[in-house]
């Protein structure tokens, strides 16, 4: 150990970004949110949020001369699960929603249902064509059905790339700035500037080792949505890492224009948190940004991380090519670019 | 137009030459027209209190900060540009540094001796600050005085001709700091120029071939520890106590005449008198104290310090102010 040769001196920009992997990879807390969290939200939320196979509806006959024959017709139907009971039990049923329909005995039926209730209304048309149907009514023709299960249209096809959007801004602003920032606080920035680095490589290094840390964070993420929770990519592969690229840049920018000038962790905290606190609301990550009012829309479609995860999701979902995502992809580079500019007129050194 | 200076053929004496340096900060003035000059070879020291100017003044040396007025000759060169240039020729130790907790002390070293073209060997600079065995540790199971040592080496891994080190061992227990002691005496065996700013009086002492005495942003004395002392007219000090009542119908003109006796300051019921011979002016003190009826409750001797020189130029401690 102690013989060896002495290594041949490494370039001071390989030290760089060297010195930032290895502070990364031996912090076991970083590991944990880049790589572990992201993976374990896509698991948790995909199988909460999973598509059930139909079950039948729970639907009550009440017992009477035209019971049993309500009941083998209702039987017949798949997407119904009747049952046969007494007038006050069936009342009573639907009032606790055990079942969500009661066919009453009289002749013609009344049907008792909430019609607020999707179930509810869904039972009603099936038992009344079932019984219609038994009454002799002859269907003027027999429709085909196209049912669409298939993978790419499920909740969690829309989460993960989302989720890959958010993790793309949490670890390129808290990666860029909470390093800075700590080098600012312990003077270890202002030490690094006393020494003849230069100014260019020392955050240099800290963008391309965001970037080295890129390739594990996002293909942990994506391999484990593809092959465990079948989640598609059918744009180009190769586009899908562009974007992803552009988006981490984008917010190593925003990272450090939040922390070019604070002195603490505490200031930085709080700035970082302003940033990005209103992105995990508006831009679309749990759910669509459809659903904010149109007079918030143009808040909403200016964020960066709007503009990431919706080209995420066009790339891997929808397989667009680069063409339709141009508008996303500029605002992307304005906000990284216009980060930078600013970020490093106003660094604060030491 | 200056004298163009070529590095290689930089013979002039003078590793580093401030004239009329001044820093404000608002209202304060840090560094109030400040004339230094440290020689090649040397070991300089800046002494002062806390809030003297001496961090202020050593930055501006090390291209950190801009003087507001004055002239800083580093090398025999000027701060401009980047400065990339004049860095690689000075080492460079600020008050304090956190280096990356999770770097091995090896992967630090390593870092830092890829600024410079030319320089020691990792090995051979833990072996400089006597942390061979702390090599392949984090940087956070360090002690603070090998934080310290690291901080120093990675100062002195560029081998450079001008070493800055900005109170290298204050916060320091007593060993670590006779260790950095050592490093400095080792280095200085070698003939590295440095400068080094420190408010513990021992350690100018020990350490440095000159000190400037520095207060209020001004030097205000100059010279080598033994100069200084000597300027005092007085080799040794006599402190002792006595009540208010007694002391206030002592007066300093009867302690200055007697034997051997330099110098009188008082702080309320406490005297010190800088004497040449203390066997003579102690039995003359205690005599003279005896027919006045007063008794000291404390009396002292020791050999006149910095410290001394300190109190006798300001009527302040160097180390509360």
């Amino acid at each position: 150990m102690a013989d060896r040769p002495a290594p041949r001196p490494r370039s001071a920009f390989t030290e760089l970004t060297l010195a930032r992997l290895r502070e990364l990879i031996r912090e076991p807390e970083a590991v944990f949110w880049v790589f572990i969290f992201p993976i374990l939200l896509a698991a948790i939320l995909g199988l909460a949020f999973r598509s059930r196979p139909p079950q039948a509806l729970p639907v009550a006959v009440v017992a009477g001369p035209q019971g049993d024959a309500r009941l083998a017709a209702l039987s017949a139907r798949p997407e119904l699960a009747p049952r046969l009971l007494g007038e006050a039990e069936a009342r009573q049923q639907l009032a606790r929603g055990r079942v969500v329909l009661v066919v009453s005995a009289d002749e013609p039926p009344v049907y008792a249902y909430d019609p607020t209730q999707p179930e509810s209304q869904s039972a009603r048309l099936a038992a009344d064509a079932a019984l219609q149907r038994a009454a002799g009514r002859k269907d003027v023709f027999t429709p085909g059905q196209a049912e669409l299960t298939e993978p790419g249209t499920r909740y969690v096809d829309f989460l993960v790339p989302g989720l890959l959007g958010m993790n793309l801004m949490g670890t390129g602003m808290w990666g860029i700035g909470f390093s800075l920032v700590v080098a600012r606080q312990g003077n270890l920035l202002k030490r690094l500037v006393a020494s003849p680095a230069r100014r260019s490589y020392i955050l240099g290094a800290q963008l391309i080792s965001r970037l080295i840390f890129l390739v594990p964070e996002a293909g942990a993420l994506l391999l484990f949505a593809w092959l465990v929770l079948g989640v598609p990519v059918r744009g180009s592969l190769l586009l899908l890492i562009a974007v992803s690229v552009l988006g981490a840049l984008a917010f190593c920018g925003l990272g450090l224009l939040t922390a070019a000038r604070p002195r603490t962790i505490e200031g930085a905290s709080g700035i970082m948190n302003l940033v990005m606190v209103p992105m995990w609301i508006f831009s679309g990550i749990f759910f669509s940004t459809e659903r904010f009012p149109a007079a918030m829309q143009p808040f909403v479609q200016a964020l960066p991380l709007t503009a990431l995860n919706d080209a995420l999701r066009a790339v891997m979902l929808e397989g667009a090519g680069l063409a339709a995502l141009l508008p996303e992809l500029a605002l992307l580079a304005a906000w990284g670019a216009v980060s930078f500019v600013v970020a490093l007129k106003v660094f604060r050194w030491q | 137009m200056e004298d163009p200076v070529v590095p290689s053929k930089d013979t002039s004496e003078s590793a580093l030459r401030c004239r009329g340096l001044v820093k404000r900060y608002g209202e304060v003035v840090a560094v109030a027209g400040l004339d230094l000059e440290v020689r090649r070879g040397e070991c300089f020291g800046m002494l002062g209190p806390n809030g003297a100017g001496k961090t202020t003044t050593v930055e501006i040396f090390e291209g950190l900060r801009e003087p507001d007025a004055g002239e800083v000759d580093v090398l025999g060169d000027r701060w401009r540009g980047d400065g990339l240039a004049l860095r690689r020729r000075l080492g460079i130790q600020l008050q304090e540094t956190k280096f990356p907790d999770k770097l091995r002390v090896r992967e630090v070293l390593s870092l830092f001796r890829s600024f410079y073209p030319r320089g020691l060997d990792i090995a051979d600079s833990l072996a400089l600050v006597g942390l061979e065995e702390k090599a392949d540790a984090q940087v956070r199971t360090l002690s603070g005085g090998q934080k310290q040592r690291l901080s120093l080496a990675s100062a002195l891994i560029g081998d450079p001709e001008l070493l800055f080190l900005d109170e290298p061992t204050t916060g320091l227990d007593p060993q670590s700091r006779r260790q950095t002691w050592e490093i400095v005496e080792g280095l200085k065996a070698r003939g590295r120029t440095v400068l080094l700013t420190t408010h513990y009086m021992e350690e100018a002492a020990r350490l440095c071939d000159r000190v400037a005495i520095i207060d209020h942003g001004k030097a205000i004395a100059l010279g080598t520890p033994r100069e200084l002392v000597a300027s005092l007219g007085a080799e040794h000090v006599v402190e002792f106590t006595i009540n208010e009542e007694a002391s206030a119908a002592l007066s300093a003109e009867v302690l200055a005449a007697l034997p051997s006796v330099e110098g009188v300051a008082r702080e309320g019921g406490r005297w010190r008198l800088t004497v040449r011979e203390v066997h003579r002016a102690v039995p003359a003190l205690l005599a003279a104290l005896a027919e006045r009826g007063a008794t000291p409750t404390e009396l002292a001797t020791h050999h006149a310090s910095l410290e001394d020189v300190f109190m006798a130029l300001t009527g302040r401690r160097l180390r509360d102010g």
